[in-house]
């Protein structure tokens, strides 16, 4: 087992164990946390990947901002492990068997699929880096490019609509 | 002119058609026109085909006007088939008919024109439903025409359908007819099994072929459909009841033509019966016993109109008898006589009634005062009836008593009894009502006389026929080959006499017979003449007479044993099939899916988690499906 | 490494995500397992460019990097769909002073 694949069952095991603990604490601010520490684990396997652009975008959009921002409401909300509302036991554990049909129907579909053997390149390969990505952001892809910029502030104006005290 | 025979059922039709549906607008005196217009043209049309008849080789003509069934190897044409037989009862439909139309225009003169028109479209359409049976020239043919009659028959007694008994007596007809023509199809279908074909040529002439099993049962059937028209035992409890139609109507269906279908229809397959000897059998025997039951309560009812209908069945059942024992001349013969002084008869009592409007005889006497045409013309078919010579009655039913004794003995003894009886009633309702002193209120005797010439001429006419009728058909112990209806008739019944001849009597044995039978009558009419002229019966019947009077109690039998369980067996059925299976089924179902969308109703709990579980598990069904087609 | 890996790394958070959802009754926590879910997918999207690009390098240098900037783009859109959810989550608060998912279920009516 090379270092490569180490790392990888590592960043797996923790990422996912992670993830159930997002789902089971009680408390929002503990989830927050545990979700932080999934994203760093991703943000892991993007680097294993050599998507490099991607693992930093991932850590300071999605760590940094998002979660400071959930952060914030939750904070602001007062929320605590004892004003927590609890669903009816039944539908959770309808929950949990959904989710995990879901997840064998996947593991079913997919199990016989033809792309068994491809292997996706680890460690090496260009286009993770910043300058290829850069290059096909504004050249072949200029167009949505600029339309997110539209999208962006369509979603200030509606936050600050929504959020006005009238 | 026979090919021209479809004339004579047009024009009924065509007054049924203009009387029934401008009854709002046409005028009394236009309705009558109409109405009796209709069938003297029919009358005048017989009248003409019948001297064409009369002529040397006349071969029977059949007349097809189009096809009625045609089915793969069923082929039934409406075809009118003109022959002796077809003939003589036509003139008799049409000539007594006529007579009768003429007489309702005054008889019916209170009604309001637009029931005045309704009677009168009824009655032109029963003598199109009649005309169809005798011209048919194939079975079925002649059961729509059988259908039609007792039809017309139920429209008719219940023509004042706004009295609840009359409407009851007209259902009791017509359901007693139809229990009767279920033999009828029954032995249609079977007739078409064997022969393939209904037409009157094809099956008589197979008939010889059949096998006598066979051709028992079918005539069997057809007898029982026989005795629900024309009133034999067991289904001749509707006739007395449907004296509550206007008694014209009763004159001309329960006396002249309609229960005479049954007589035309055995007259017609005559060579069917003649080679099912068992068959005959059971005609002889229920006509005649129908004859002497009918008689013994004719005794004892009080009713002018139900004396005559009762003494109907009763001569029916002689007309049977003389089918029975093969005298085919003679039955048709008596029908003749029979529709003369029985139409005779009932128009009288009908002006009777007209003037009194009473019915019960022993609240009348001594109308011989009062109305001399009626009472005479009465007492002219009193002794049609009673088969006093030289009348009518005598010719005919001594035709039949001789062909009696030539079969059994026992036949006549029994027939003359009951012609004993016969003579005894009808005298006994002659002296009852004409003679004597009038028992009715002075209110009565004060607007009593003799009723408007519409009505009296009619009753003269028949009078005279009921007289010189007779001499169609006399026998031959008094002139060679002078019975002229027998010559007639001879090409209808020839197969039959050929198979079996009515078995010849010496001169002397049949002069016997008659000379019997008429000292008897004699007898008969001269007591009751005697007694009650002088003292009518004016009680109630006492002893056996209550169970006379009541009937033999016979409506009271067939209520207990086919009415009520019929009554029960639908209470049943209603109660617990309709009431608990079918309702609850159907209502079961509504119940059961309201039930259902209050609960799918549920499923809208506005809550968003219960929505994406939903989703989620509709997704993991989905992709399961995919994955089990691909496979 | 086998793609295999990676898909059912990938599935089994999507999967951990679709239980949360189903779950929660908070609505932020639910909101950030459908962050959760996403990110499954950009983990799973970026795997597959790298399959290609291994597959396809040879011709085509550039092969395989529609993937990548396919994650980039659902990372914007994630933003600007966090930034609404939770104004509108405020909002929540505000009217009924509870963030429980319960509440909302004038989709009855």
């Amino acid at each position: 087992m090379g270092v490569t694949q180490i790392l990888f069952w590592v960043l797996s095991v923790v990422a996912i164990l992670s993830a159930i603990m997002v789902v089971v604490s009680k408390s929002p601010i503990h989830s927050v946390l545990w979700l932080i520490m999934v994203f760093f684990a991703i943000s892991g396997h993007y680097i294993l990947l050599n998507a490099q652009f991607l693992a930093i975008v991932n850590l300071i959009v999605y760590a940094g901002a998002i979660m400071v921002l959930f952060l914030f409401v939750i904070m602001l909300m007062n929320l605590n492990a004892d004003t927590e509302p609890q669903k009816n036991k039944w539908l959770k554990i309808a929950g949990v068997i959904a989710g995990g049909a879901l997840l064998l129907v996947f593991v079913g579909a997919l199990k016989n699929a033809d792309l068994k053997n491809q292997i996706a390149q680890v460690n090496n390969g260009d286009i993770g880096l910043i300058h290829n990505l850069g290059i096909a952001l504004f050249t072949d892809y200029v167009i949505p490019f600029e339309i997110s910029s539209v999208l962006f502030l369509s979603a200030m104006v509606g936050a600050v609509v929504i959020g006005k005290k009238d | 002119m026979s090919k021209l025979v479809y004339l004579v059922p047009l024009f009924p039709l065509m007054g049924f058609l203009i009387n029934g549906l401008f009854r709002k607008n046409l005028s009394k005196s236009l309705t009558g026109i109409i109405g009796c217009g209709t069938v003297l043209a029919s009358f005048i049309v017989s009248l003409l085909i019948f001297s064409e008849t009369r002529k040397e080789g006349f071969e029977t003509v059949v007349v097809k006007l189009f096809d009625f069934i045609n089915a793969d190897k069923l082929h039934i044409p409406f075809s009118f088939q003109v022959d002796q037989l077809s003939i003589l009862f036509l003139l008799i439909i049409t000539g007594v008919g006529f007579l009768i139309h003429v007489y309702s225009t005054s008889y019916m003169q209170d009604e309001e024109g637009e029931h005045f028109a309704r009677y009168f479209s009824y009655l032109n359409l029963f003598i199109f439903s009649m005309l169809i049976l005798v011209l048919g020239a194939n079975y079925v043919i002649m059961f729509i025409g059988w259908e039609g009659v007792g039809l017309c028959s139920y429209l008719l007694i219940g023509y004042w359908f706004k009295n609840i008994d009359y409407d009851n007596a007209a259902k009791k007809a017509f359901v007693m007819n139809r229990i009767g023509d279920l033999g009828f199809l029954i032995a249609l279908f079977w007739m078409i099994n064997t022969y393939g074909s209904v037409n009157f040529a094809e099956v008589f002439a197979k008939a010889p072929g059949t096998a006598i099993p066979i051709l028992t049962g079918i005539t069997l059937l057809l007898f029982v459909g026989a005795t629900g028209k024309s009133a034999q035992i067991p289904l001749y409890t509707w006739l007395p009841d449907a004296m509550a139609g206007p008694t014209p109507v009763s004159a001309l269906i329960h006396a002249a033509t309609m229960v005479t279908a049954g007589i035309y229809m055995i007259a017609r397959s005559n060579i069917l019966y003649t080679l099912a000897p068992i068959t005959q059998t059971v005609v002889a025997v229920i006509g005649l016993a129908t004859a002497f039951f009918a008689a013994t309560i004719a005794l004892k009812q009080n009713d002018i109109k139900k004396v005559l209908a009762y003494s109907t069945v009763s001569q029916l059942g002689y007309m049977f008898l003389g089918l029975g024992v093969g005298a085919y001349t003679g039955a048709v013969f008596h029908v003749m006589t029979h529709a003369f002084f029985k139409a005779l008869l009932f128009l009288g009592a009908g002006s009777v009634i007209h003037a009194l409007h009473e019915q019960d005889i022993r609240k009348m006497g001594g109308l011989k005062k009062f109305m001399p045409v009626t009472h005479f013309t009465f007492l002219l078919g009193c002794f049609a009836i009673a088969g006093i010579p030289p009348f009518s009655g005598f010719f005919s039913k001594d035709e039949i008593l001789a062909a009696a004794y030539a079969k059994n003995p026992i036949y006549f003894v029994v027939g003359l009894i009951t012609a004993l009886m016969t003579a005894f009633y009808m005298f006994r309702l002659y002296a009852t009502a004409f003679l004597g002193n009038f028992r009715g209120t002075s209110e009565q005797q004060h607007h009593l006389h003799e009723s408007p010439s519409a009505i009296t001429i009619p009753l003269i006419i028949l009078a005279i026929l009921a007289v010189v009728g007779g001499f169609a058909g006399i026998p031959d112990v008094f002139a060679k080959n002078a019975h002229l209806l027998h010559h007639f008739l001879s090409p209808v019944f020839e197969k039959s006499e050929r198979l079996k001849p009515v078995i010849e009597q010496s001169n002397s044995l049949e002069l016997t017979l008659m000379a019997v039978s008429v000292f008897v009558e004699l007898i008969g009419m001269l007591y009751a003449w005697n007694r009650f002229s002088k003292d009518p019966e004016l009680g109630e019947p006492q002893g056996f007479g209550t169970v006379l009077a009541n009937k033999w109690y016979v409506d009271e039998l067939y209520d207990t044993i086919i009415v009520r369980p019929i009554n029960a067996l639908g209470k049943f059925f209603n109660d617990v099939f309709e009431k608990s299976i079918v309702d609850g089924l159907v209502n079961g179902i509504g119940r059961t899916i309201q039930y259902g969308s209050r609960q799918l109703r549920l499923l809208q709990s506005g809550q968003v988690g219960a929505y994406v579980l939903m989703m989620v598990l509709g997704i993991v069904i989905l992709f399961v499906i995919q994955i089990i087609l691909k496979k | 490494m086998p793609i295999n890996y990676y898909i059912f790394l990938a599935v089994a958070l999507f999967c951990i995500g679709v239980a949360g959802v189903l779950t929660r009754r908070n609505a932020i926590i639910v909101f950030m397992c459908v962050e959760l879910m996403l990110n499954a997918v950009n983990l799973l999207l970026v795997a597959f460019s790298k399959m290609h690009h291994l597959a396809l390098a040879k011709n085509d240098l550039n092969a395989g990097i529609n993937g990548q900037i396919f994650v980039f783009f659902i990372m914007v859109v994630a933003a600007a769909e966090v930034s609404v959810g939770l104004a509108i989550i405020v909002m929540m608060y505000r009217n009924t002073h509870s963030v429980d998912v319960n509440f909302l279920n004038r989709l009855k009516h």
